[in-house]
């Protein structure tokens, strides 16, 4: 298992040096290179850029200047916002609670629905709900996440006066109850698309674990029904699926950053699209690193989770 | 010997059958939501292209006094935005938009996907390590994250948000192929083919590739699909096609203030990218079926 773990381990760190040079990329692509937040100011001469430059080490080989700041994303010199001269990663951290409490909620909800229909489409294969679901499923992931959060505010804001449009609490209500108002909405429409992928999964991992001996050998016992489903079938299609969660995170993220635009639900891609309004290049590429970071954390979490449920997996 | 003759039979079976196979036609045809598909995204091109003809008023014909004019009013089809203009015009020229970015972006996103993880699974070892990590490390960034910034930094333009889109959604084609070359590099016809003196390039595109074009057709399909709906996306943030051009997305950007007065205006193009959207999927389906390919894609 330790084995199994330092060389997941190994993998994530030579991703995360990979994922550094991208971004380091991305960071020189942007006009002017890190040094487009003062060559749009008035009155900044050539001579005087010339003079940031070399104070900010830009005339400095690449390879050199990307080491400094990789070591900086290390030990969490993220760098200060444009706008209001923060540290940036206090920033993010200041805006990670609410996409959390987002991410997190909309991922039980659609684990939870898509493991039932995908468990029934598996159970009942070819039968008019398994086709239906199947249908729905590729409708739903055609379904543009804002248009989905638009069409809710109309119906349940503006038309039934049910919830709450946008915002993560009422001013000067900020019980439980009224965060959980809020939250609905943005969780639900947010988990659209993740109930459909995640039934999809489901249901075609019922089915790979439905047909093998192990199975057989249960129902030979004379097992009842159900315990063979849930003792044996689901626990053992679960175990693919912890992957497929980390597999998702991406896409969960950027369905994150629609819904708090459309929810105007102050997290992390609130502030990433606030922060291209304003051109602050440091949040930017911040907000962009820390999302990678992310994603590459709960992939190495996810791998080393199936390991430990699964011993197989660690042999390979 | 036997093994040999099985594989020059398979490979050729594979190269020229399979599918392009009657077989794999009718299956296609009897698949009812593929032929669905495909008649919705004819009947979408065929009103994108010949629609704005049909209409009275052309995209850009302001008529303040008409603003705001629900579905149906005089000659107004779908209704009118806030300055006026007709919905159906804009949608219809909006459509030709996204859907020429949607299916530009996946030739090329699947020109670049395909040639990566062809050289990455013909190749193997170093170079093949090196190009799937790197693959690997893109897909580490969320596609919208990447977009925007992208789109933020560079001059953004139809083409630019074209050439963005490609460039952050070539991933998974590029690992389903590189599977595909990984499982057939080792059979007879490549060590044959390699035996008789052909070029690397020769076993890439002309012996191994032939047999992978089923599955980058599905994948290509589902990408059109994603395309549509990434640039929907971009363009509703702002950062995408840029107006006066009209988008289906750009066409909700500012759709969201006048929910209330004038719902159809966010109502129309939102269903436009759904039906669009969806045909794809359907099509793609379809074809997986039909090519009996196996793909990662849902």
């Amino acid at each position: 298992m330790l084995r199994f773990i330092l060389h997941r381990f190994g993998h994530s760190l030579l991703l995360l040096f990979l994922v550094s040079i991208l971004g380091f990329t991305i960071l020189h692509l942007a006009p002017g290179g890190p040094l487009s937040q003062f060559a749009l100011s008035p009155g900044m001469t050539q001579a005087e850029l010339h003079k940031i430059a070399e104070r900010m080490g830009l005339n400095r080989p690449l390879p050199v200047q990307w080491f400094d700041w990789f070591t900086g994303l290390v030990i969490g010199d993220w760098g200060h916002s444009f706008r209001d001269g923060r540290a940036v990663l206090d920033i993010i951290m200041g805006h990670l609670f609410a996409t959390l409490l987002l991410v997190i909620s909309s991922t039980i909800l659609s684990v939870g629905l898509g493991t039932l229909v995908g468990v029934l489409g598996a159970t009942r294969r070819y039968s008019a709900f398994d086709y239906l679901a199947t249908v729905g499923a590729m409708i739903a992931l055609s379904i543009p996440t804002f248009w989905f959060g638009l069409v809710a505010i109309y119906v349940f804001s503006l038309k039934l006066g049910w919830l709450p449009s946008g915002n993560m609490y009422s001013i000067g209500d900020e019980s439980v109850l009224d965060y959980a108002r809020h939250l609905i909405m943005p969780s639900c429409v947010l988990a659209l698309v993740q109930v459909a992928i995640w039934s999809r999964y489901m249901r075609s991992s019922m089915l790979d674990v439905i047909d093998q001996d192990f199975v057989r050998t249960a129902r030979a016992k004379g097992l009842a029904r159900s315990r063979v489903l849930y003792a044996h079938i689901l626990r053992n299609a679960l175990i693919p699926m912890i992957t497929l969660l980390g597999i998702q995170l991406p896409t969960l993220l950027s369905g994150a950053l629609v819904t708090e635009t459309v929810f105007t639900w102050p997290g992390i891609g609130r502030l990433f699209l606030d922060s291209l309004g304003y051109n602050d290049y440091p949040v930017i590429m911040g907000v962009l690193m820390f999302t990678a970071i992310f994603v590459l954390l709960g992939n190495l979490i996810a791998d080393i989770l199936v390991a430990s449920v699964d011993p197989r997996v660690r042999l390979e | 010997m036997m093994t040999t003759a099985n594989d020059v039979s398979t490979k050729s079976n594979r190269k020229q059958g399979r599918w392009m196979s009657s077989r794999g036609v009718r299956r296609f045809v009897s698949h009812r939501l593929a032929i669905t598909g495909l008649l919705m995204i004819s009947a979408v091109a065929l009103l994108c292209i010949v629609g704005p003809w049909l209409l009275p008023h052309g995209m850009l014909e302001i008529n303040i006094i008409d603003r705001f004019k629900p579905p149906g009013t005089d000659d107004y089809v779908l209704g009118t935005d806030e300055l006026g203009r007709d919905l159906a015009a804009r949608l219809f020229m909006a459509g030709r938009v996204s859907l020429i970015v949607g299916v530009a972006a996946m030739i090329l996103s699947t020109l670049i996907g395909t040639v990566i993880g062809l050289v990455a699974g013909y190749f193997g070892k170093v170079i093949g390590t090196v190009l799937m990590r790197f693959t690997d490390s893109v897909l580490c960034f969320p596609q919208i994250f990447l977009l925007l910034t992208l789109a933020a930094f560079l001059e953004p333009s139809a083409l630019m948000i074209t050439l963005i889109i490609a460039a952050t959604s070539w991933m998974e084609i590029a690992r389903i192929v590189s599977a595909e070359i990984r499982s057939l590099r080792e059979r007879d016809f490549v060590t044959a083919s390699r035996i008789s003196g052909a070029s690397h390039s020769w076993i890439m595109f002309r012996e191994l590739l032939p047999n992978i074009v089923g599955p980058i057709i599905v994948a290509a399909t589902l990408t059109v699909a994603r395309a549509i709906l990434t640039e929907a996306y971009v363009s509703f943030l702002g950062y995408g096609i840029q107006p006066p051009l009209p988008s289906w997305g750009n066409m909700l950007n500012n759709a969201q203030q006048y929910l209330d007065t004038a719902p159809w205006l966010a109502l129309v193009p939102g269903v436009a990218i759904t039906i669009a959207v969806t045909s794809f999927n359907f099509i793609g389906d379809g074809l997986r079926d039909a090519l009996d390919a196996r793909s990662d894609m849902p």
